[in-house]
């Protein structure tokens, strides 16, 4: 390594984490523990019809009897689930109706985040349906998307005005007893986004929330349900930032989408949250269940993840390919630096016949970090035709970090076609040494190398967020690699 | 389950007793507190589940159902028995085990270099052979792995092969292990170790084989030291019975600047699992694992591979063909590790499976593990069936459905095939892909 490369990472050691702020908001907060109490007590302060409570329970009853997972390829403290306060709120809850009424303090921190509301609305043209801790203090752009029939609201409006649609689409992806943090979530989620788009409606906007932790030591616990109605069209972005804690904050999130025939859901993600100091301490530990359902035929479901926070990353959107010619995609880049750890990839469940999946990931790790890439392709007996491509890269930069990939690749059809590639390297010598030639700088060669190497996943996202997460990674990989 | 379970190792337990009373005071020989130790620590492992991710894909609950003899009975068979599975126009040195036991009238040796020796691991035993003591046990691990355990509690026989420094051994040398058991199934467990010495070279051929419909439960160990400059060319080729069991285990340690190649190829058992292993112990060396297995009915094949690039600068390649027919199961997980210190490395590894049948399932899991940056790694998997395009050509030229599928079948075999050295193995294994697919 040169010396200019040494450092340049020193330097992105030292640098601090940029959005590190607590805003000071009078909070309603639950006492720490969890019990069926608590379930009861949350479920009344949100104010929940009685079937809502039911289901929580049964899924807390069924949480009591699982064990944590242990297969993964993180490390991490347990996580004293008795220490958590499963419900913060702002204090005053009243309703707004325009962005003034809007607590400034709270405004304040949206625009230290560089997402100011009023912005985003008349420039971006964004309905951003902000979560700030875990109950939605605004939600924009409402009666916009109420014409064309769309809605888009928090989870808690959603059990109380749409019953119906949650009763019936509310963990069909992913249901309660799918995993350990799953039930969890189910048991005890705070709030979330609902979305359900129409027959026939194409979305004019990219929906978009931003998920922020803020009270001190409360894990936030999102429940997300996307359903696209029949030949329908959404794309919804999801990013987050977190402020600096010493404590380890557990995220627990479910996201669900559900497209029925001809619909397409866009799901995009810039995840950018605490990733603890260079020992490690602190940052959050970001345990996801995401899952698509591609229900109905010709549906497509597309993730676009670009991970470049929290000490651990433990997620694997996956997409469950029902409906005959339904298409699944993956793009993802996991950028690791530090202490921090990945373990992330897709899920490519094909059912239906002539489903076909795409599966990009890019991983990049500097510093003590480890990242991993696992991912399943698995094609079911019925699922004719069924075509898979899966490419996993990694770029390792230094040499006291780790690069893992698991693919698992189960196959029960003849007629499948899948094909999985990987490679690990640290960038070229010779790559460099070309752009070199050039009289391109060496900070500049490996930025240029670095950019190309994530074009193909960045190019996926839509273009609000792409600048984003441009500005992340550059802010990541800069450092580390110049 | 857990009264099953029980009854296996009671099995073992109540054969290392009968073990032990028929020794003849071999009690306090150095291998036999080898055995006890691994015994001990069998005593303490359990039987493998699907829940442990190693065995993922592979049930062995059998163990729990079925009942085997576990000590072998020596028994008296003929050249006859085995003439079919030997190849033609090939001078080699022949050691046979029949049932586990070297059998020495179906053996035969041609000249060797002074110093190599060639022998069966009883033998070298009686005799206090310094080579046991150097090296047995050193590379295979007792402690966490159930049936290396179980092999190691009950060593008694297999092959052992030294090549001394700077001997080449010229002529292959041929171990067959030919199993033919009655009920309760035999449980046979060859131990093998060979040692390649200093710029040494040899040639050695594992063949498992066994008459149809002969059942029974082989579980070997080989462990193999490659010194420094060495060259060990490993081929096992696995024939046996559709009623068999077949659990084998491969431990290799490489000195620097040493070379090491495997073949594994495979028509399988009803039940077979391969495990190798391969650890770079030192800078320069260069491994390369290849198999190719054919399977079909209800067989269940599973290759596992590891291998450890601990120390820089070297390479290894991998290549694993499978090709699937009626409702058989493959499974193949390999796995590459780069250590933080082993910068250089080059590792590639690939795995292409054609499924032939509706009903085959493929279970695949290519592994990379890597904790250095200047090294250059890739792995790929393929599984799908033959190409249309390919067959529609050869068919408009006049060529059979059927033929054409040979030919496709042969072409995609013959990479992993081409690569093995001695050519009347090559003869014969393309003997063995016409006799199934034509």
């Amino acid at each position: 390594m040169s010396i200019t490369e040494t450092q340049k990472i020193e330097e992105l050691a030292n640098r601090e984490y940029k959005y590190g702020f607590v805003t000071e908001v009078e909070e309603d907060k639950l006492p720490k523990g969890l019990n069926e109490d608590i379930i009861r007590q949350l479920s009344a302060k949100k104010g929940e019809p009685e079937w809502m409570l039911e289901w929580r329970l049964k899924a807390y009853r069924y949480w009591l009897t699982m064990t944590e997972p242990q297969w993964q390829n993180v490390k991490y403290d347990k996580v004293d689930f008795q220490d958590i306060s499963y419900y913060s709120a702002p204090k005053s809850k009243p309703k707004y109706n325009s962005l003034d009424e809007i607590d400034p303090a709270i405004r304040e921190t949206y625009n230290k985040l560089g997402i100011p509301l009023e912005e985003q609305m008349m420039l971006a043209g964004v309905a951003v349906d902000a979560v700030f801790d875990s109950v939605s203090v605004a939600t924009t752009f409402k009666d916009k998307l109420k014409d064309l029939g769309i809605i888009f609201c928090s989870m808690s409006e959603a059990i109380k005005e749409h019953p119906e649609l949650i009763k019936k689409y509310l963990g069909s992806v992913v249901p309660f007893t799918d995993n350990f943090y799953a039930s969890l979530n189910s048991a005890v989620f705070s709030d979330g986004s609902f979305v359900y788009v129409p027959k026939g409606v194409r979305c004019p906007m990219e929906l978009s929330t931003y998920f922020r932790i803020n009270a001190s030591e409360t894990g936030q616990f999102e429940r997300t349900l996307i359903v696209a109605d029949e030949g329908s069209y959404v794309s919804y972005l999801e990013g987050c930032t977190a402020p600096i804690r010493d404590e380890n904050q557990l995220h627990a999130a479910v996201v669900e989408l559900v497209a029925l025939d001809n619909a397409t859901i866009k799901y995009s993600t810039v995840q950018n949250w605490y990733p603890g100091d260079k020992e490690g301490k602190g940052g959050i530990y970001n345990f996801v269940t995401k899952r698509g359902l591609c229900k109905g035929i010709n549906s497509k479901i597309s993730w676009t993840q670009v991970e470049t926070g929290s000490a651990i990353t433990w997620k694997y959107p996956s997409c469950v390919l029902q409906g005959d010619n339904s298409i699944g995609e993956f793009y993802s880049v996991a950028v690791t630096n530090n202490m921090q750890q990945a373990d992330t990839g897709t899920k490519m469940i094909h059912i239906g016949k002539n489903t076909k999946s795409t599966i990009v990931s890019k991983g990049i790790s500097a510093g003590k970090s480890n990242n991993s890439y696992r991912g399943l392709v698995k094609i079911n007996k019925k699922a004719e035709n069924a075509r898979n491509f899966s490419q996993c890269d990694s770029l390792l930069i230094g040499d006291r970090c780790g690069a893992h990939t698991f693919p698992y690749l189960e196959i029960n059809n003849p007629t499948a076609q899948v094909e999985h590639e990987a490679t690990t390297s640290k960038i070229g010598e010779d790559q460099i040494f070309y752009l070199n030639q050039r009289g391109i700088a060496k900070e500049d060669a490996v930025n240029l190398i670095v950019n190309g190497y994530v074009k193909e996943v960045l190019a996926e996202l839509p273009m609000e967020f792409a600048v984003e997460a441009q500005k992340l990674l550059s802010i990541s990989l800069e450092g580390s690699v110049g | 389950m857990n009264q099953n379970k029980l009854t296996f190792k009671e099995i073992c337990l109540q054969s290392f007793e009968d073990f032990e009373k028929n020794l003849n005071g071999e009690k306090q020989h150095p291998i036999h507190l080898y055995r006890k130790k691994a015994f001990e620590h069998f005593i303490n492992l359990d039987i493998p589940s699907v829940k442990n991710e190693e065995w993922k894909y592979t049930n062995v609950s059998f163990l729990t159902k079925e009942e085997f003899k576990i000590n072998p009975v020596k028994s008296d068979f003929s050249y006859d028995h085995i003439s079919k599975f030997l190849f033609d126009n090939l001078e080699h040195n022949l050691i046979t085990f029949v049932n586990g036991i070297y059998n020495k009238d179906l053996s035969k040796l041609l000249d060797i270099p002074s110093g190599v020796e060639i022998l069966s691991l009883s033998e070298a035993i009686k005799n206090n052979n310094p080579i046991i003591k150097e090296y047995l046990g050193s590379a295979s691990d007792i402690t966490n792995n159930f049936f290396i355990a179980l092999n190691s509690s009950f060593v008694i026989d297999g092959a052992l092969i030294y090549v001394p420094d700077g001997k080449v051994v010229e002529e292959p040398i041929h171990l067959m292990f030919y199993n033919n058991s009655s009920s309760p199934k035999d449980l046979i467990q060859p131990r093998n170790l060979f040692v390649v010495g200093k710029n040494a070279q040899v040639t050695i051929l594992e063949h498992y084989v066994s008459d149809t419909d002969t059942e029974y439960f082989t579980n070997s160990v080989t462990e193999i030291f490659v010194d420094e400059n060495g060259n060990l060319d490993h081929i096992k080729l696995q024939e046996e019975s559709l009623k068999s069991i077949h659990i084998g285990r491969m431990d290799t340690n490489q000195g620097r600047n040493s070379n090491f190649s495997s073949h594994l190829i495979s028509t399988g058992a009803k039940f077979s699992r391969n495990e190798f292993n391969s650890v770079f112990k030192g800078e320069g060396s260069e491994s390369t694992l290849n198999g190719l297995f054919m399977i079909d009915g209800d067989q269940l094949f599973d290759a596992h591979t590891l291998i450890d690039h601990a120390k820089p600068h070297c390479n290894s390649h991998e290549h694993y063909k499978g090709i699937l027919q009626g409702n058989s199961k493959g499974v193949f997980n390999g796995k590459v590790m780069v250590r933080q210190d082993a910068q250089k490395t080059n590792a590639f590894q690939e795995n292409n499976v054609i499924l032939l049948s509706d009903s085959a399932v493929m279970n695949t899991k290519p592994q990379l593990e890597i904790f250095a940056d200047d090294v250059k790694c890739s792995h790929g998997a393929t599984i799908g069936k033959l190409n249309e395009e390919a067959k529609f050509y050869l068919k408009s030229r006049g060529i059979g459905e059927d033929a054409a599928t040979a030919i496709l079948i042969h072409a995609f075999a013959s990479d992993v095939i081409t690569s093995i050295k001695i050519e009347a193995l090559r003869d014969y294994l393309e003997k063995i892909i016409t006799r199934k697919f034509n």
